[in-house]
């Protein structure tokens, strides 16, 4: 068996792998199943719609032109759409979206990660991340405002000079108060980030709840 | 090896097995992705060092370019250096040729589309993502409509590319499994690999590229991408090269395998263990925990299998130790070996909770995946080229010269980029448990950044004089009488 080709390509090759399949992929499959998946949909919530009402007030004409009415189905059109952007733009790459429990990370995102924070649309494929050139983000929404958003993405390190993260100024009609859609689906991902947590943060309230050191 | 004196009718010849231009053209694309590769890696390193100029060109942004990086090498460099190769070993060892030659070149059409659209789709997708058509069947089919990457390391191929390409593995494995089905006798410990790589890399990529992306979601999908991602190094690249080497090193050498038994221990630990690491790459994430524990031990124990590989090839030089020197192939291969044993004995180590809770998320885990993917298989892939390419084209190389500042350039260029990062992701994580504003460690960084760049360079330099000297072997005239002679 050990030199045959039915040995090596049914036992070594398909087998061991079925066998690591099971233990690896099948297990947890099981243990999650109880948790169904939410869509997009399911997935908006008070929070994240105060931000995108906050968009369409703030940039009235970009956001009528990109989405129209800020409605809870328009905001979950818009995740997706900023969910594919994170991918595409290779954001996945350099921030990660977990919160372990170790290395004082609670301290510095908040609350540690859950297997149900992920059972969802906007988490397929999940994205856990492997590296941490920036901060991790899965905390993110609230902490800072749109504004502050739309200025880093056209140029962070206008706001943060040791900043080497990229520009992305192809998400803006030319300058940072006009956002197209691919701009608006950005900011809209990022301030849901988080926003299904009772501690989401609102930047305005953040700077006082500092300051009580929560 | 073919001998010329006493060839027996029935071994037939070289030139009716072997598609020399074919292994060539394999050779040629995959050095252009290589290029295309380092080019995408130093665009990434300058982005980290306020180096890079061009911030307003989406096309250009360091951002995608950072996966063609990987891609790149992944799907141009590596699987077409592999192909070229196992079109020359295979019907040299099974004395057969492959399936259908019109399928391979088939194959080397499609598989250089493949790779192309899969640039293409990083490049240019994501500029599509806000159509109005996209965003509609986004909503209506509930999946990530991703025109360009997917949200999976190294399965970022686009998702309208990865049927094509999974019908392009399978046809490649029916391409050599004819062959070796025809071989008569025992089979060589290389074709044990091949068979076990072909039908584990057809298995990984429709594991990794499907499940994920439309039929799991979460933590459960969290460890097929971990899975994916180190089944794509242990199941596709890694069983493929050390076949290369358990065929190469004893032709070179002049001299069997010292052990075939640890040969047997090596291949079995390896297809039994290898599979089951994945989580390992998610530690301290929402999967089950006495998974997670599972993983390690099964990559501790992986380990021991690798040192018992590393022992047979030590053991097979022992008392031909100058050939690594003087020999430049077995020099490249054996380097190889030596940071194999380097990265998997780093691994035994940072695997462990311990050591993960400081240097995950950190620069620690790029500099080992460099060493593996350039330090180990580019350097047993620069290897096979430099041996080679002599017999390819019947000339000697212009200049071994040349050779010699490629071996060095890269040897050393990617140890140093190993050590740098190593050395910043302990860095980082310290920076990042002391919660240091993230700044902080940003600047500290940058040192190690900047010394990781200039590394770079010196293996982008050793690859042109590669390609120089690769030119000017083509260009020179006449066939030099000792190349062919020793072939």
């Amino acid at each position: 068996m050990l030199e045959s080709r039915a040995g090596v390509i049914f036992v070594g090759g398909i087998g061991f792998f079925l066998f690591a399949f099971v233990s690896n992929v099948v297990v947890p499959v099981l243990m999650y199943k109880d948790q169904p998946e939410k869509t997009a949909e399911e997935m908006v919530n008070s929070n994240v719609m105060y931000q995108f009402v906050e968009l369409s007030k703030r940039y009235e004409e970009p956001f009528r032109q990109a989405f129209g009415e800020p409605t809870e189905e328009n905001c979950a059109q818009a995740l997706r759409l900023g969910r594919s952007l994170f991918v595409g733009e290779g954001c996945f790459h350099c921030h990660s979206q977990f919160v372990r429990p170790v290395s004082n990370e609670s301290m510095r995102y908040g609350k540690v990660s859950s297997s149900d924070e992920y059972q969802n649309e906007l988490q397929r494929p999940v994205l856990f991340g492997t590296r941490r050139v920036g901060p991790d983000l899965s905390r993110q929404g609230g902490r800072h405002g749109n504004d502050w958003h739309a200025a880093h993405f056209y140029h962070p390190q206008s706001i943060v000079p040791e900043s080497v993260m990229p520009q992305y100024p192809w998400f803006f009609d030319g300058s940072p108060d006009k956002p197209n859609r691919r701009g608006i689906a950005m900011m809209t991902y990022m301030q849901w980030l988080g926003s299904w947590l009772d501690s989401y943060p609102y930047y305005e309230e953040l700077d006082s709840i500092k300051s009580e050191g929560f | 090896m073919t001998s010329s004196k006493t060839v027996q009718t029935d071994i037939p010849r070289h030139e009716d097995i072997v598609d020399e231009r074919l292994v060539r053209w394999f050779f040629y694309a995959s050095l252009v992705y290589m290029g295309i590769s380092m080019l995408g890696g130093l665009l990434m390193a300058a982005q980290l060092v306020h180096w890079y100029p061009i911030q307003n060109i989406e096309f250009l942004s360091a951002g995608r370019w950072r996966m063609i990086h990987t891609n790149a090498v992944a799907y141009g460099f590596i699987a077409n250096a592999f192909l070229g190769m196992l079109h020359w070993v295979v019907p040299r060892l099974t004395l057969h040729r492959v399936a259908s030659v019109w399928l391979s070149y088939f194959i080397f059409f499609a598989w250089q589309v493949i790779v192309l659209s899969t640039a293409g789709g990083i490049i240019f997708g994501p500029a599509f993502q806000s159509q109005d058509w996209v965003m509609e069947a986004a909503r209506n089919l509930h999946i990530s409509m991703n025109l360009g990457a997917q949200g999976l390391e190294w399965g970022e191929t686009p998702f309208w590319i990865d049927p094509v390409a999974l019908l392009g593995l399978a046809l490649v494995a029916f391409n050599f499994l004819v062959p070796i089905s025809k071989a008569k006798g025992s089979l060589y410990v290389t074709l044990w690999y091949f068979m076990a790589a072909f039908v584990w890399t057809f298995l990984t990529y429709a594991m990794g590229n499907f499940l994920p992306e439309y039929a799991l979601a979460g933590s459960s999908a969290g460890a097929v991408g971990g899975l994916f991602i180190h089944d794509l190094v242990g199941l596709f690249v890694t069983p493929l090269g050390w076949g290369l080497m358990y065929y190469l090193v004893p032709i070179i050498l002049k001299k069997p395998i010292w052990s075939h038994g640890l040969s047997l221990v090596g291949f079995w630990g390896l297809a039994f263990f290898y599979p089951l690491q994945g989580i390992h790459h998610f530690l301290y994430t929402p999967i089950p925990m006495f998974l997670q524990y599972g993983a390690v031990i099964s990559t501790i124990a992986v380990e021991f299998v690798v040192a018992t590989v590393v022992i047979n090839f030590f053991g097979t030089i022992w008392g031909d130790s100058r050939m690594a020197f003087k020999n430049l192939p077995i020099r490249w291969f054996y380097t190889g070996i030596v940071y194999y044993f380097i990265t998997c004995f780093q691994c035994a180590l940072q695997v462990t909770l311990t050591f993960q809770k400081l240097i995950h998320f950190t620069d620690w885990v790029v500099g080992h995946a460099h060493l593996v993917m350039f330090g180990v298989f580019s350097q047993w892939i620069f290897g096979m080229m430099t041996y080679l390419i002599p017999r390819l084209l019947k000339k000697d190389w212009y200049s071994n010269r040349l050779c010699e500042w490629h071996y060095w350039c890269s040897a050393v260029g990617v140890f140093v980029m190993f050590l740098d990062l190593t050395l910043a992701g302990l860095f980082q994580g310290y920076y990042w448990a002391a919660l240091q504003p993230w700044e902080v460690g940003l600047n500290g960084s940058q040192p190690f950044w900047i010394t990781r760049i200039f590394a770079g360079l010196a293996m982008f330099f050793g690859f042109l004089c590669f390609v120089y000297n690769l030119v000017m072997t083509m260009r020179k005239g006449e066939s030099n009488a000792t190349a062919t002679a020793t072939a």
